[in-house]
C-alpha cells in the first residue's frame, strides 16, 4: 500500500470515531445535555472530517461537512439555540455525513437529494440567524491558498486570487509599518494578552485557517492584530504552500483567561508556534512578543518542533506564564536561512507529532491478521502444553515432583496468555451498537412512531468474531421492537403512556457469557393472535394446548410472520427463525419474555469468543467427539424402564413426563450399525434449534474441557453432523458434534441411513465409493 | 535404490516417486510440503472410504487420502512404516497415505508418455502420464482430482454411467 493510501486508511478509521462522537454528542444534546464541551466536541468532529476530506480533495465530503460545520459553529457561538427542531435536523445531518464519508471510502454514491435536501435546511438554519452573512461564503472552504490579508474580521475566509503577489507585498509590508509601534492599549481593569501565533505549513495543510482562528479571538473581546511578514521571502525562493506570515494579537477582555484563549488554538497546536502571555504580569514577555517574532520567524524551520511543544505545554503551567517562554531565545540564537525543504521536513515532523499526540496515546492500530496469527499460536500453545502434561503424565512422574509442578506454572502461564490475547481481540459492542440510533431515527420516521433508544454497557466486551455476526439479527430484533412491538403515539397516549417509546439495548457480562437484552414497552405479544396465526399456516394444530411461554417462542418458528401487511421494515421475508438460526450458529440462546401492554424482552446469550468452546469430552465407538456445552441441559444414565421403541428403529426416553427422541450420536454419525442397549451408555439431554430437545447416547463422558476450533472446510470440506475440529491433549484430533445436524435427522433417508450408513443420505460422495468397487 | 537421478537441460521438472503395493507413482515435487511417518487418523463420518481421516498436522487439520482406495485398488490398513506425503492441492493440505517414498527424479517433460486408452477410466483420472524408467514404469499423478469434490463426484457419474453403458 503506498504511504497515501495507508494515511487515507487511517483517516477513514478516524472519521468512523469522528462520526461516532459526533452522533454520541448530539444524541447528548438531544438528551438536555447544554455542556459547551460537548457542543465543542461535536463541533471539532466535523471539523477534523472537513479538514482531512480537505487533505484528500473530498470535494462533496468538504462542502457538506463544511455547511454542517457553519451550523454548528452558530451553535456554538450561541447564535443559535439548539432546541429539540434543530437537533433533530443535526441527527439527520450527521447520517447524511455518514453517508458522505462512506461514500467517499468505499467510492460509492450518496442519495443526492437527501444530502442537498439537507444542506439547504443546514444553510437556512444557519441564514435564520441575525447577522447570517459573517457565515463562511461557500466557496471559500476548500482552499489552502493562505491570505496573509486576513486581519480584516469581516473578510475572514475570502481568498484573494486575483491579488498579485507585489500588491500583497505591499500591503503587508505596508499594514506591518503602519501597525508596529501601536502598543496594545490596556483600558480600566481589563486583562491584555499578547499573542504571538505563527502557523506552520502542517496548520494549512489540514484545511485550517489562520484568519478563522484570529476571527476567533476577536470574539473573546478586543483584538488589535498586528502581521509579522518579515519571514517573507523573495518571490524567488518562496515556495507556495509553505508558511511565512505569522501574527501578534493583543487581546483585552475583563474576565480573559489563558485556556479560553488556547482552546481557540486547540486544533491547531503543535502545527504552530503559539506564545500567549499576560501583560503586566510579563513586562519582560510582552516586550519579547514585540520584538521577537522577526527572528523566530526566520528561523521557523529550525526550530525544534519539541522544543516548541514542550513550550506550549510548560506554557500551560500559569507560573510559566510569568516568565518568557523558554523557546523564543532559541530561534533568536540560532538564525540561520530557511531552505524549504528543511522547512517542509520540520513541518511534517510537526504534522507527525500532532498526529501522535491526537491519538490516545493509550492504544496502538494493530493489524488484524498479526492478532489472529497470535491468537492462532496461542491455541497451539494451549494444545501443546496439554499434550506435554498428558505425556507426562503418561511417564508416571509424581504429581509432587518438580517436573510436575513446572507443568502446572506452565499451564497457568499458557491460560492467562491466551486470555490475554483473545482479550486483545475483543472490541467494545459499541462497534455495533453505534449504528442502532440512525436505524432507530430512520424506522420511527418511516413508521410514524417517537421512539427513544436507551443503550446501556456498551463497553461490553466481546471477541471481533461474534461481534461481526452481531450486527444482522440485532438490527432486525431492533426493527421488530419498534415495528411490531411499539404502538402509534396516539394509541399510546389512549394506554396512558407517554407518547414516545422506549426500545432498550443493554450489553452485560454474565457467566463469561455476553447477554445482549433487546426491550421495549410496547404492547407486547398478543398471544391470542400468535396461536391463531400459527393455527392459520399450520404450525400447529388447533387442539394443541400452549403455555404463555410457548405461545411466545411460536414467533421463532420457520414461515411466521405477525405483521398483517409486509411492511418496508419488517417482513422482509426473515423472520425471527433467522433471527434465532443466526443466534444459535455463534453458539448462543434467545429468550422472550412478553407481558401484554408493557412490552416484550429479548434476551441473547452468546460466547464471548468463536475461537475456543466448552465442550464435554464423550466416547461414542472409539471415537473421541465434543459436544458443545452450550447445547447440553443435563446429562443422565437412562434406566431400561423408560427407553420405549417406537416404530421400527426409533427409540424414545422418558424424561420427567416428557418424551424426547433417542438418538445414538455413534450410528447417526456412521460410526456404527448396531445400537448398544441404552443402559449402557449416557444420554446427553440437549436443545437445538427451534428448542426441539433429544437425547444423545453416547458411550461414555471423559470430562468437560475447553478446547480451540479448528476448521474441517480449510483442508476438507464440511462434514455432516460435524461443526469443527479440535485438537486435544494426547495430539488427536477430535471432532465437535453440530448438535442441530445429528438431532434432525431426514425422515426419508432415516431407514437407509440405518442398515447403511457408508451410503447415508448425508454424503454426497458416495459415487467414488462405488468407483472403488469396479476398480 | 540405484541412482537414477539424471540432470538434463531444458524442461526438466523433478517428481517424487512412491510405492503404492507394487506399482511405483510420482507426483510434481513443488506440490509437497513434507513427508512424515504415519500417525493414527480421526475418522470422520461418513466419509469417503478413501478418506482415511484427520491427523493433527501442528495445528492444523489434514485430511488423509488413501491413494491406494482413492484408485480404485485395495484399502490400506496402514501402520507406522506407511507414509504421509503432505501435498498442497489449490490452497488446501492433503496428506496421502503410500506404502513408501522412493526417490527424487528429474525428467525431462517431453519424455513423458501419454496414459494408453486402454487403461481403466478410475485411474485414467488420476494418472497423468507414464515415465518409463530402466525398465521401470512410473506413473505421473494429477493431484487435482485426489480429493473428494464435486468435479470428482461429476466424474465419477460419468465413468459409472459409461461403465453401465
Amino acid at each position: 500500500m503506498d504511504p497515501l493510501a495507508a494515511i487515507k486508511v487511517t483517516f477513514f478509521q478516524e472519521c468512523e470515531e469522528q462520526l461516532a462522537e459526533l452522533e454520541g454528542g448530539l444524541l447528548a444534546m438531544e438528551g438536555g445535555d447544554h455542556d459547551p464541551e460537548i457542543v465543542n466536541a461535536v463541533f471539532r468532529a466535523v471539523h477534523s472530517i472537513k479538514g482531512g476530506a480537505g487533505a484528500f480533495s473530498l470535494e462533496d465530503l468538504v462542502r457538506f461537512s463544511h455547511v454542517f460545520e457553519t451550523a454548528l459553529d452558530l451553535i456554538r457561538s450561541g447564535d443559535i439555540q439548539a432546541d429539540q427542531e434543530t437537533l433533530k435536523l443535526l441527527l439527520r445531518s450527521a447520517d447524511v455525513l455518514a453517508d458522505h464519508v462512506r461514500a467517499a471510502r468505499d467510492g460509492g454514491s450518496v442519495d443526492e437529494g437527501r444530502s442537498s435536501a439537507m444542506a439547504e435546511a443546514l444553510e437556512a438554519l444557519a441564514s435564520g440567524m441575525g447577522g447570517g452573512g459573517e457565515a463562511d461564503t461557500g466557496d471559500g472552504f476548500a482552499d489552502f491558498v493562505f491570505n496573509p490579508v486576513t486581519i480584516d474580521m469581516s473578510d475572514a475566509a475570502a481568498p484573494a486570487p486575483d491579488l498579485s503577489i507585489e500588491d500583497l507585498l505591499a500591503r503587508v509590508t505596508g499594514e506591518a509599518a503602519s501597525t508596529s509601534d501601536v502598543p496594545a492599549e490596556t483600558a480600566g481593569d481589563d486583562v491584555t494578552w499578547h499573542i504571538r501565533f505563527y502557523p506552520q505549513v502542517g496548520l494549512y495543510q489540514k484545511a485550517n485557517e489562520s484568519g478563522l482562528l484570529l476571527r476567533e479571538l476577536a470574539r473573546l473581546g478586543k483584538v488589535e492584530v498586528r502581521l509579522d511578514a518579515s519571514g517573507l521571502p523573495t518571490l524567488q525562493n518562496m515556495n507556495p504552500e509553505d508558511a511565512y506570515l505569522g501574527w501578534s494579537v493583543a487581546l483585552s477582555g475583563p474576565t480573559l483567561e489563558e485556556a479560553s484563549i488556547r482552546e481557540v488554538f486547540e486544533w491547531v497546536e503543535g502545527d504552530c508556534y503559539l506564545d500567549i502571555v499576560r501583560e503586566g504580569a510579563a513586562p519582560a514577555a510582552a516586550v519579547a512578543a514585540g520584538t521577537a517574532p522577526a527572528a523566530s520567524i526566520d528561523a521557523v524551520g529550525e526550530v525544534d518542533v519539541m522544543a516548541l511543544i514542550r513550550a506550549a505545554q510548560a506554557a500551560e503551567v500559569p507560573a510559566a506564564a510569568m516568565t518568557p517562554p523558554t523557546a523564543a531565545p532559541r530561534p533568536a540564537e540560532a538564525p540561520a536561512k530557511v531552505e524549504p525543504t528543511k522547512t517542509r521536513e520540520a513541518a511534517l515532523d510537526a504534522k507527525a507529532q500532532a498526529a501522535a499526540r491526537e491519538a490516545s496515546p493509550q492504544t496502538i492500530r494493530v493489524d488484524l491478521e498479526r492478532v489472529d496469527r497470535l491468537i492462532d499460536l496461542v491455541g497451539e500453545l494451549v494444545i501443546n502444553q496439554a499434550m506435554l502434561t498428558q505425556r507426562v503424565a503418561e511417564c508416571g512422574l509424581q504429581r509432587a515432583s518438580s517436573v510436575a509442578m513446572g507443568l502446572d506454572d506452565l499451564e497457568q502461564l499458557t491460560r492467562e496468555i491466551q486470555d490475554s490475547v483473545m482479550a486483545i481481540r475483543a472490541q467494545p459492542v459499541k462497534s455495533v451498537f453505534q449504528r442502532f440510533p440512525r436505524l432507530v431515527r430512520e424506522i420511527a420516521a418511516m413508521t410514524g412512531k417517537e421512539v427513544r433508544l436507551i443503550m446501556d454497557g456498551e463497553g461490553t466486551e466481546v471477541d471481533k468474531t461474534v461481534i461481526e455476526r452481531l450486527s444482522d439479527p440485532l438490527t432486525h430484533m431492533i426493527r421488530n421492537a419498534i415495528d411490531h412491538g411499539l404502538e402509534t403515539p396516539d394509541e399510546r397516549e389512549a394506554a396512558g403512556k407517554p407518547r414516545e417509546g422506549v426500545v432498550r439495548l443493554a450489553a452485560l457480562h454474565r457467566s463469561g457469557r455476553i447477554v445482549i437484552e433487546i426491550s421495549d414497552d410496547g404492547r407486547g405479544i398478543n398471544r391470542p393472535r400468535v396461536k391463531q396465526i400459527a393455527v392459520d399456516k399450520g404450525l400447529i394444530s388447533p387442539e394443541t394446548n400452549l403455555s404463555d411461554d410457548e405461545i411466545d417462542n411460536l414467533i421463532f418458528m420457520a414461515g411466521f410472520s405477525t405483521a398483517a401487511t409486509v411492511s418496508d421494515i419488517s417482513g422482509r421475508g426473515v423472520g425471527m427463525d433467522v433471527v434465532r438460526r443466526s443466534i444459535q450458529s455463534l453458539g448462543g440462546r434467545i429468550n422472550i419474555s412478553s407481558r401484554p401492554g408493557q412490552g416484550s424482552t429479548f434476551t441473547l446469550s452468546l460466547p464471548l469468543t468463536l475461537a475456543v468452546l466448552d465442550g464435554m469430552v464423550v466416547t461414542v465407538a472409539g471415537q473421541t467427539l465434543v459436544a458443545p456445552l452450550t447445547a447440553i441441559i443435563e446429562s443422565l444414565q437412562p434406566k431400561a424402564a423408560d427407553v420405549r421403541s417406537l416404530g421400527p428403529n426409533a427409540q424414545v426416553i422418558a424424561i420427567r413426563d416428557t418424551h424426547v427422541p433417542l438418538i445414538d450420536i455413534g450410528r447417526s454419525l456412521g460410526y456404527r450399525t448396531v445400537t448398544p442397549p441404552p443402559t449402557e451408555g449416557v444420554a446427553l439431554l440437549v436443545e437445538g434449534e427451534g428448542g426441539s430437545r433429544a437425547a444423545l447416547m453416547v458411550d461414555a463422558i471423559q470430562g468437560q474441557r475447553q478446547v480451540v476450533i479448528k476448521s474441517l472446510e480449510a483442508n476438507y470440506r464440511p462434514v455432516p453432523g460435524i461443526a469443527a475440529a479440535t485438537i486435544l491433549g494426547d495430539g488427536r484430533v477430535a471432532l465437535i458434534l453440530d448438535i442441530d445436524a445429528v438431532m434432525v435427522p431426514k425422515p426419508h433417508e432415516g431407514l437407509g441411513a440405518a442398515s447403511a450408513p457408508a451410503a447415508g443420505g448425508f454424503d454426497p460422495a458416495v459415487v467414488p465409493t462405488s468407483l472403488a468397487k469396479v476398480g | 535404490m540405484e541412482d537414477i537421478v539424471q540432470r538434463k537441460t531444458g524442461d526438466g521438472i523433478e517428481l517424487i516417486s512412491f510405492r503404492i503395493g507394487d506399482q511405483e507413482f510420482c507426483v510434481d515435487i513443488m506440490a509437497v510440503r513434507e513427508i512424515r511417518g504415519w500417525t493414527p487418523a480421526t475418522s470422520l463420518p461418513q466419509a469417503p472410504s478413501f478418506v482415511k481421516g484427520v491427523i493433527n498436522l501442528r495445528g492444523a487439520v489434514l485430511p488423509i487420502v488413501d491413494l491406494a482406495a482413492r484408485m480404485g485398488m485395495a484399502v490400506t490398513e496402514p501402520n507406522e512404516r506407511h507414509v504421509i506425503i503432505v501435498t498442497r492441492i489449490c490452497d488446501q493440505q492433503v496428506g496421502l497415505l503410500v506404502d513408501a517414498v522412493c526417490d527424487i527424479i528429474t525428467v525431462d517433460t517431453g519424455t513423458i508418455q501419454q496414459t494408453p486408452d486402454l487403461a481403466c477410466d478410475v485411474v485414467k483420472t488420476f494418472v497423468k502420464g507414464l515415465l518409463a524408467m530402466e525398465g521401470r514404469m512410473i506413473s505421473l499423478i494429477s493431484l487435482d482430482n485426489v480429493l473428494p469434490t464435486l468435479e470428482v463426484e461429476q466424474t465419477g457419474a460419468e465413468t459409472a454411467s459409461i461403465l453401465a453403458a
